[in-house]
């Protein structure tokens, strides 16, 4: 008798061999850590990179290049570098100072030209060349929902940075996407209020707007707060994006009827149209027997820099505002004019957040998968970041927190203390249901 | 009635920036036979001699003051305008009028930029294709436009106008009107006389000096000229230097009315093009007359009546003209016979 019945060949031994390592593979191959232990670009080594994709150039490279300080900042933050910023005042402590994970934090940057397709390109460079994990960026809203879907169908988490169409989070969400910005929905219903108290009911309004999915989805948020006090459309007029002289566009204003003026327009459509609006006398009016007023829904202090006299008084809405006296804020202002020496924009303060956001839900969760780190940051509760009590809403990953009303201030103290807070909207105020916007959010793609 | 007053107005006011920056384009095109795309970067480079002569006055005494920090813990800084600290009163008047003022800078500025670039390197593409010229002057376009950024940065630089012309002005009640009923602002209103100024010294330095003759010449006919022993080469480069004084001075005073920044240029590049084609390529008085036709039409265009009918028409009347004009009369308005007819 013989063990062997049949004579050993090469063949037999080859197919014995593949057999046994199926064999001793599989036990490890239909465990759910084997599973989740690949997805795309994870980190091996000591070192994890995250992909900062800002305007380097074009007409938005002032706030990219604030926005990419922020970033920088932020890294050295993390990796335990500078005085630790808002790290010291972030109500979740999963960050210590060394990294991410362990790792040290390094980062590749993009230039979105504030173009979708060169959006789109640097991203995918970043992620297929550079190995990032994670891409962040932003200043419109079309650039970051192009990204945004790229991210999607890549199987990275996308942070967004500046972007502030409904849509964002609306329509075109995604599961692998999150916004810490807050948008045109929570502007209007933020701002109506203000506008109602200082300006009055019964009003006649005139709408300029950006023809752009921002301007639409702007122009529509202060349509549905305002009308309900009273204020009548007179007309809607969309104007091309980078438009330059808006003079053809603010004649026929003139002998409307409209008192009011809303300016649904942002960067340098906004300091174009905004200072036109005043050469062309349009506050010095008396229209119906009550006084045209001017309202620009989204400020930046980067912006009313450029509009100069003409932001003096004029209403509208931001995120953040670097002269929030809270200890998040104040501790990202110091180390920030520190390190720069002038404040932060609003940009730079979501761009900020976001990053320490990423870092620190992929830190309680224990890896960067983007399902897992995508689920750590759903309706996760903080605080210490400005802005108040937030949270990161599961149903549409986007950011509930408190909204500033501001108006341009008189008599700037500085050439940077151009917004004066009128009011700071609780969070309450501006929460709406996550299935409003429509869109929906699919599934996490880990990206294998 | 009001409503079509004031659009005229708007319509005339926008031809005068069209038209000056056309009648550059197409003098440079008669002369040199060259199509410059770097045309708009220098109308951007003559609003950035206003942005650097303002910033020049502006200049800061910088003082800090140890009793007052800023929120990030250092000492505030106190800044006070050198030009009002020494000169007082007339310090703050100078400052007033800077944008005006800037155009003495402009001139000597603009004069030597345009003798160099035509030196330098247009010189070398007289005699190739014109799509070589238009890939150099749009390259040379972009470098200029990105050292500005590089410089000032990418953000718009507001420029005010002197208080005493910064408000609006009641046109209505001057015509007869009810008071507010057609407003508009005072210095655009200098812009419209500035630009008909500038047209005017143009066309008289052309037809009544003797220099205007020699060029007008040699638009007509290069080579006789020049076989009659005159340097005409020198003479062009001297015409290319006056087109980049226009403008110059017309990016100059422009800044009160669009805050420039490095991209300023290229808004204006396209649509003068398509003003020169309109009026007729190296056709003087063509590119005026359409500077203004296109202007009053586009103005015409934005009106919300007009949109309700064709909406859309505002962003494309100019092109639709330039389709049509290019489709029944190829040589423009007031070409010269056989130009773009070959």
């Amino acid at each position: 008798m013989t063990l062997i019945r049949k004579p050993l060949s090469r063949r037999s031994i080859l197919r014995a061999g593949a057999a046994g390592g199926v064999a001793l593979a599989t036990p490890t191959i239909f465990t759910s850590s084997a599973w989740s232990a690949g997805y795309l670009n994870e980190p091996t080594g000591s070192t994890v990179t995250l992909g900062f994709n800002v305007p380097q150039s074009g007409p938005y490279a002032d706030e990219g290049a604030d926005e990419l300080r922020a970033y920088q900042l932020a890294v050295e933050h993390i990796n335990g570098e500078g005085d630790g910023g808002m790290l010291n005042t972030f109500t979740s402590k999963a960050l210590k100072g060394n990294g991410v994970l362990g790792k040290k934090v390094e980062f590749v940057t993009g230039d979105t030209q504030t173009k979708s397709d060169a959006a789109r390109a640097s991203a995918k460079r970043m992620i297929e060349k550079d190995g990032a994990i994670m891409i962040t960026g932003g200043s419109s809203s079309g650039v970051a929902i192009a990204v945004q879907s790229l991210c999607q169908e890549a199987g990275v988490i996308f942070m967004a940075g500046l972007t502030h169409s409904n849509d964002t989070t609306g329509k075109d969400r995604r599961a692998n996407g999150f916004r810490h910005f807050f948008n045109t929905e929570m502007t209007g219903a933020a701002l109506a209020p203000v506008l109602k108290n200082a300006m009055g009911e019964g009003r006649k309004v005139y709408h300029l707007t950006a023809d752009y999915t921002w301007g639409w989805s702007q122009e529509g948020s202060i349509q549905k707060y305002t009308e309900p006090f009273g204020w009548d459309t007179v007309a809607a007029v969309r104007t091309p994006v980078g438009a330059g002289d808006f003079s053809q566009y603010l004649t026929p204003v003139l002998n409307s009827g409209a008192d009011v003026l809303v300016l649904n327009h942002y960067g340098k459509d906004m300091v174009n149209s905004l200072t036109q609006a005043v050469q062309f006398g349009l506050r010095d009016k008396q229209v119906n027997g009550k006084q045209f007023e001017i309202v620009v829904p989204l400020f930046s202090r980067l912006m009313a820099q450029g509009a100069g006299d003409a932001i003096k008084g004029i209403f509208g809405s931001t995120a953040w505002n670097w002269s929030l006296t809270d200890e998040g804020s104040q501790a990202f202002v110091k180390s920030f004019g520190q390190k720069y020496g002038f404040p932060p924009s609003q940009a730079a303060h979501t761009c900020y957040c976001q990053t320490l956001l990423y870092a620190d839900a992929a830190e309680r969760a224990g890896t960067f998968m983007p399902s897992a780190l995508g689920a750590a940051l759903e309706d996760f509760e903080f605080d210490g970041l400005g802005n108040g009590p937030t949270l990161y809403r599961a149903g549409d990953h986007q950011c509930f927190k408190d909204v500033l009303v501001v108006k341009g201030k008189e008599n700037p103290s500085s050439q940077f203390d151009l917004l004066e807070v009128v009011e700071v909207t609780p969070r309450a105020q501006v929460e709406y249901p996550a299935d409003m916007l429509g869109g929906e959010l699919g599934a996490y793609n880990n990206g294998v | 009635m009001d409503v079509i007053l004031l659009q005229l107005l708007n319509g005339l006011d926008k031809g005068g920036a069209y038209a000056l920056i056309a009648l550059g384009l197409t003098l440079i095109f008669g002369t040199l036979g060259v199509v410059n795309f770097a045309h708009g970067a220098l109308f951007m480079l003559g609003a950035f001699c206003a942005v650097t002569f303002n910033k020049f006055l502006s200049l800061e005494k910088v003082v800090l003051d140890p009793t007052k920090t800023t929120a990030w813990g250092t000492p505030m800084e106190v800044r006070t305008p050198y030009v009002e600290a020494y000169l007082g009163d007339f310090g703050a008047w100078v400052l007033n009028y800077s944008v005006p003022m800037s155009i003495l800078l402009a001139i000597p500025v603009m004069l030597i930029i345009g003798f160099a670039m035509e030196r330098g390197l247009i010189k070398h593409f007289y005699n190739r294709p014109h799509a070589d010229q238009i890939l150099v002057t749009f390259g040379l376009a972009i470098v200029l436009q990105e050292i500005i950024k590089s410089i000032y940065g990418a953000n718009p630089i507001p420029q005010l106008a002197p208080s005493a012309v910064s408000g609006a002005a009641d046109v209505g009640a001057f015509l007869g009107f009810d008071p507010g009923v057609i407003v508009y602002p005072f210095w655009r209103m200098v812009y419209l006389g500035f630009a008909g100024l500038v047209i005017a010294a143009v066309f008289a330095f052309l037809q009544f000096t003797t220099f205007g003759m020699v060029v007008r010449a040699g638009m007509a006919d290069r080579e006789t000229v020049g076989l009659l022993g005159i340097n005409i080469e020198r003479r062009f480069t001297i015409v290319f230097a006056i087109a980049a004084v226009v403008a110059g001075v017309a990016g100059v005073m422009y800044t009160p009315i669009l805050p420039p920044d490095y991209h300023i240029g290229m808004d204006f590049l396209v649509l003068s093009f398509v003003v020169v084609v309109v009026g007729g390529m190296g056709s003087l008085p063509g590119a005026v007359a359409a500077g203004f036709l296109l202007g009053i039409l586009q103005s015409f265009a934005s009106m919300n009546e007009v949109k309700a009918i064709l909406p859309g028409i505002d962003q494309i009347i100019i092109y639709l003209v330039a389709v049509v004009i290019l489709l029944v009369r190829p040589r423009g308005l007031l070409g010269r016979k056989g130009v773009m007819e070959s």
